[in-house]
């Protein structure tokens, strides 16, 4: 093999999401490199859950997630924070109704 | 950006990390900010991984099955530190092999605890006992450290820990509950690792340049001197239970104080380890070049496999 140097490139990224019990949700544990995702999927059992801590696994090659943008949190997450109408203390009801 | 700019920027961010917010990797952080926590993240990563070494000397030399197992579940999870450790580093932007890269060329360093020989068995019980004692110590207060990756990969070490720590204090009392050749097998080992167990909690504050920027983003809750003393105070009383002598005349209860007074540390053999000159620098350093570098093919290997196999389906598609 002599275009073994060539070869030479770093395994890809993957994001590891773990469900540590039916009846939760998949939860981001962190990352590792691997070949392919087969591998990854055996790698994140070895680094993620030596002692238990899941009955599923999702991994995900880290390039295919889109991420929202920090320094865009305002046009992003603004519109929400005005719309006090959204919640259940908005509402004026004497306090002789119960069960509201 | 302009400085003033920049210079409330920072503001912004000093004042989040004051309030206890977390620093998530895509959020803006001033520069030096970023290359601290390359720096310790990774140095911390290869410890974890350079920590092997020593301990995996004694796999397949462990006295019984039970011990091996417990020994290759020990090394297994240190594996695993490194690993979590060297993911969340990568999130502030440099590469696992950059990061291999300044490891293997002694850019990078590593606690220089690992670079002592384990000629005994009695080394791996003090090692538990001993050196993953003292990490504990430095590490339980990084799980509240602001950088959030940071933080949270320390939270799944320090639940790992403390078993490391118990199986090597049980394999010390063990020897000490066993022949007098055990036992001195035990003191012996004490002797060779306390000194460098208290030089791993760093040099002392007078002589720590890092200490008040990293008490500000919280890489530090402690001094090392205040990390030290805590170590010292909790680990005498064990040994006291082994029945084994902590090798400092000086050692001594300060009723006054509430802490025990002790030696004098001999810096100059700490600084001559660090600089490369401890018993096995060389060694530890060869061992992990040959590890990458033999396994080149292997990752090729892989690799292209992986390729052939992402082709197929395309194929398969068409
Ligand atoms: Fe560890
Ligand atoms: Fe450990």
């Amino acid at each position: 093999m002599s275009d073994n140097k060539k070869n030479k490139k770093e395994w890809p990224l993957f994001e590891v999401f773990v469900r540590s019990k039916n009846g939760l949700e998949h939860r981001h544990f962190g990352s590792l490199h691997a070949a392919d995702a087969e591998m990854a999927l055996e790698n994140a059992r070895d680094v993620y859950t030596r002692r238990n801590e899941g009955v599923s696994i999702w991994v995900v090659e880290a390039k295919n997630i889109k991420a929202s943008n920090p320094d865009e949190n305002g046009e992003m997450f603004e519109p929400a924070s005005d719309k006090v109408y959204r919640h259940p203390t908005f509402y004026d009801l004497p306090d002789e109704v119960k069960h509201m | 950006m302009s400085e003033k700019e920049v210079k409330n920027l920072e503001e912004i961010f000093e004042a989040k990390i004051a309030r206890d917010e977390k620093i998530e990797p895509k959020d803006w952080m001033p520069e030096k900010y970023r290359k601290t926590h390359i720096r310790q993240m990774s140095q911390h990563a290869h410890s974890e991984i350079v920590g092997m070494l020593p301990e995996g000397n004694w796999i397949t030399r462990a006295p019984s099955l039970r011990r091996k197992v417990a020994l290759l579940a020990k090394v297994q999870d240190e594996a695993g530190h490194g690993l979590y450790l060297y993911s969340a580093t990568e999130t502030l932007g440099i590469s696992r092999d950059e990061m291999f890269e300044q490891l293997h060329s002694g850019k990078a360093k590593y606690s220089s605890i690992f670079n002592y020989p384990t000629i005994t068995w009695a080394d791996i019980g003090a090692i538990g006992w001993l050196v993953d004692g003292a990490a504990i110590i430095n590490q339980v207060p990084l799980c509240n450290t602001s950088f959030g990756p940071y933080a949270r990969a320390m939270v799944r070490v320090c639940k790992e820990e403390s078993f490391h720590q118990r199986q090597g204090y049980e394999i010390m009392l063990t020897l000490c509950n066993g022949t007098e050749e055990q036992k001195q097998m035990a003191q012996d080992a004490l002797n060779r690792w306390w000194w460098p167990s208290l030089m791993m909690l760093g040099p002392t504050d007078d002589a720590s340049t890092h200490t008040e920027q990293s008490m500000k983003w919280k890489l530090k809750r402690k001094t090392n001197d205040e990390l030290r003393q805590q170590f010292i105070d909790q680990t005498v009383p064990q040994a006291d239970i082994l029945g084994i002598t902590v090798p400092d005349e000086d050692l001594k209860w300060n009723e006054e104080t509430g802490h025990y007074d002790f030696g004098k540390i001999d810096w100059d053999e700490f600084w001559q380890v660090v600089k490369g000159h401890g018993p096995c620098n060389k060694e530890r350093m060869q061992t992990r070049v040959n590890a990458w570098e033999n396994g080149q093919w292997v990752r090729d290997a892989a690799m292209a496999h992986a390729d052939k196999q992402a082709d197929k389906k395309v194929k398969q598609a068409v």
